[in-house]
């Protein structure tokens, strides 16, 4: 299993990108947000912890579709369900070279692009915690939509289709732990609850993500 | 006898075929007398005048739209554990009505609170999840049409189906974290203190019944084409056809 | 312990393509398939890896004992040739890759991308795979696509070094490897009726 991840891993900084592009994206999206809705401070030091969660999902979203699809193409996908790894590990080991190569340079840049939208001070502490804690979700939650859409032809809007709805829950908590941080408010439950969706999903998720991956494998 | 005889494809339709006429009567008997006692024959609220008439519509629809990703739930659950064909192709049938269903909970609660809240849509709660449902169908749905072997896709849909029902009871208390809205308390509850006037009560009660028959009749119907056109498909693969 | 299949039944999309094949695989010994395009080898070779259910009849001895290559190799074009053997090894729980790199003469390509090598280069380094996993049945589809004469009787010398050791082969292939134990079987008496089902039969 550690063999996979330092493979996948190998292959993201290989392919040239694979931590890159969903980093340039995010950077993007925040850079378009005050051309949409005006360069005022005040507006934007008040959006940005939600700015900043929905670029974070989208950069998130944009990659998902590679976590099988290589494999898939190139057989790989086929060996290794006749490897002695069971499905849920391959699943969940998926989810988190995802994690590693997007989730977690998001996490990193998020204070870096903060600074764009004049996030109050207080913000930055809690910005990184909320989406340190759930962007593991967000991994999970889109294998699983990966598994779903593994082997489709144009399989790419369905995923998105499939999987922005299961992002609701950490989207609301963890935006709401970065508003209420920067508001200086007490973020306890939500913070609480982000982390139980996290826990959660990685729970019990990958049994669901392996048993469609079996599915359409057949 | 048990009830999964019923789970033969060629003895559901012989029997819904029986059921149906009926079952169609009854809904259009019900929605019949149940609009028009609604609308004609009761007073105008106190508050909200005129406009609460719309109630009639409006709970029975949001009320089905529930209910109806529930019986899919529970479709979903049976094709996972007795893999029952027509448990699986009921519940697919079942999905655009939900879909409909909710899309008119919304679109009568939107002309509901304009008079009322004076806009058509406020990101409170409740209007809030049933466009969440609403996503959650729209996914289904996709899903179901993308794939082509029927029995993988009922597999997939069926798992998309129970994680996604998880998500949804999730987003549902997300929301409800996330803003206290306007919209009123439920319309219906047990405790009778709680509850509109009987004056209004009954034929509410009667359009809810007509709606459920209408569901019933309209997945029934839905469901013997799916059977239909499955059974189409395989007298073409018996001949070698495919 | 013998590969054994018993009225087996194998389904593409649903429709069975092969029916009532029984045969026994026994360590040290092959079994060639043959059979037109489209007569169910590939199906029948992915049901037995357990990739996909019989529709009907018993496998044993299979599982964990497979070892499995397909028509494409499951290479990553930017690795190199030993990262890609050693990846799969470490998968497999084994650790040396020098016997498969020497068998297949892979030797001056080990620093080479995968995606650089031609198209007989890459096949050689998909079956040099199956030596790094240590198990027993080989179950090979179409294994000499792309591969010259040299290359051939290389791959051949890997089997028979393969059954010498114990181990055992099932290959779906059109060309005559010179393996002379090995059993041939046609699977074409084997077409399943057409048929649907026992599923689809509740339609009708």
């Amino acid at each position: 299993m550690i063999a996979l991840l330092l493979r996948d891993l190998r292959l993201a900084v290989r392919a040239g990108g694979g931590f890159g592009l969903g980093l340039a994206f995010f950077l993007i999206v925040t850079v378009l947000i005050p051309f949409g809705v005006g360069p005022e401070t005040g507006l934007l030091s008040r959006i940005a912890p939600g700015i900043l969660w929905i670029g974070a999902l989208l950069a998130c979203l944009l990659s998902l579709d590679r976590i099988f699809a290589l494999d898939w193409e190139d057989g790989s996908l086929d060996l290794l369900a006749t490897a002695p790894l069971p499905m849920e590990g391959i699943v969940t080991i998926k989810a988190l070279a995802h994690w590693i190569t997007t989730g977690l340079p998001l996490v990193l840049a998020a204070p870096a692009l903060g600074v764009l939208l004049s996030l109050p001070p207080s913000g930055y502490l809690w910005v990184l915690v909320s989406l340190a804690l759930g962007t593991p979700a967000l991994s999970v939650i889109g294998t699983f939509g990966a598994a779903l859409t593994v082997g489709l032809k144009r399989g790419g809007l369905l995923l998105s289709i499939l999987v922005l709805p299961l992002y609701v829950p950490t989207l609301i908590f963890g935006a709401e732990v970065a508003r209420r941080g920067a508001e200086g408010l007490a973020v306890q439950t939500p913070l609480l609850m982000l982390a139980g969706i996290s826990f959660g999903t990685l729970a019990l998720l990958p049994f669901a993500s392996a048993a469609v991956l079996r599915i359409n494998l057949r | 006898m048990s009830i999964w005889e019923y789970a033969n494809p060629v003895k559901f339709i012989r029997t819904t075929d029986r059921i149906l006429p009926w079952v169609s009567v009854a809904a259009v008997l019900c929605l019949v007398t149940g609009l028009v006692w609604g609308y004609f024959f009761t007073p105008d609220d106190y508050r909200q005048g005129a406009t609460v008439k719309i109630i009639y519509l409006h709970v029975p629809s949001a009320l089905m739209a529930i209910n109806a990703w529930i019986m899919m739930l529970v479709a979903s659950l049976i094709w996972i554990i007795r893999r029952h064909h027509v448990s699986a192709l009921a519940a697919r049938a079942a999905a655009p009505v939900g879909a409909t269903f909710t899309i008119i909970a919304l679109a009568t609660g939107a002309l509901w609170g304009q008079p009322m809240w004076g806009t058509w849509w406020a990101w409170d709660p409740r209007l809030t999840s049933f466009l969440i449902l609403f996503l959650f169908y729209l996914g289904y749905m996709a899903l179901w049409s993308a794939i082509e072997n029927d029995d993988t896709a009922a597999d997939l849909t069926s798992i998309l189906c129970l994680v996604g029902s998880v998500f949804a009871l999730l987003s549902r208390y997300a929301v409800l974290f996330w803003n206290q809205g306007l919209h009123q308390g439920a319309s219906l509850s047990m405790d009778k203190e709680e509850n509109v006037a009987d004056v209004f009560w009954y034929p509410l009660l009667v359009c809810i019944a007509g709606f459920v028959l209408l569901f019933v009749a309209l997945v029934f119907l839905r469901t013997q084409t799916e059977i239909r056109a499955r059974r189409s498909r395989a007298l073409l693969a018996r001949e070698g056809r495919t | 312990m013998n590969l054994t299949v018993r009225d087996l039944a194998v389904a593409r999309g649903g429709v069975p393509v092969l029916e009532a094949l029984s045969f026994t695989l026994a360590p040290g010994r092959a079994l060639v398939l043959r059979g037109p395009n489209g007569s169910g080898k590939t199906t029948l070779l992915r049901t037995i890896a357990g990739l996909q259910p019989a529709f009907e009849g018993e496998i044993e001895g299979a599982g964990e004992r497979i070892a499995y290559a397909a028509h494409s190799d499951g290479l990553k074009s930017m690795l190199s040739v030993t990262e890609n053997l050693r990846f799969w090894a470490q998968v497999f729980a084994q650790t040396d890759i020098e016997p498969a790199l020497d068998a297949f003469d892979l030797r001056g390509l080990e620093e080479r991308m995968a995606g650089t090598l031609s198209a007989g280069q890459k096949r050689r380094l998909g079956l040099a795979r199956l030596m790094v996993t240590g198990r027993p049945v080989w179950v090979l589809d179409e294994p000499t696509v792309s591969l010259d004469t040299a290359s051939v009787a290389r791959f051949a010398e890997a089997v028979r070094r393969h059954l010498a050791e114990g181990g055992s082969a099932l290959l779906a292939t059109h060309i005559d490897l010179g393996l002379g134990e090995a059993q041939v079987l046609d699977v074409t008496p084997f077409k399943a009726a057409p048929r649907v089902s026992l599923e689809d039969e509740a339609f009708l």
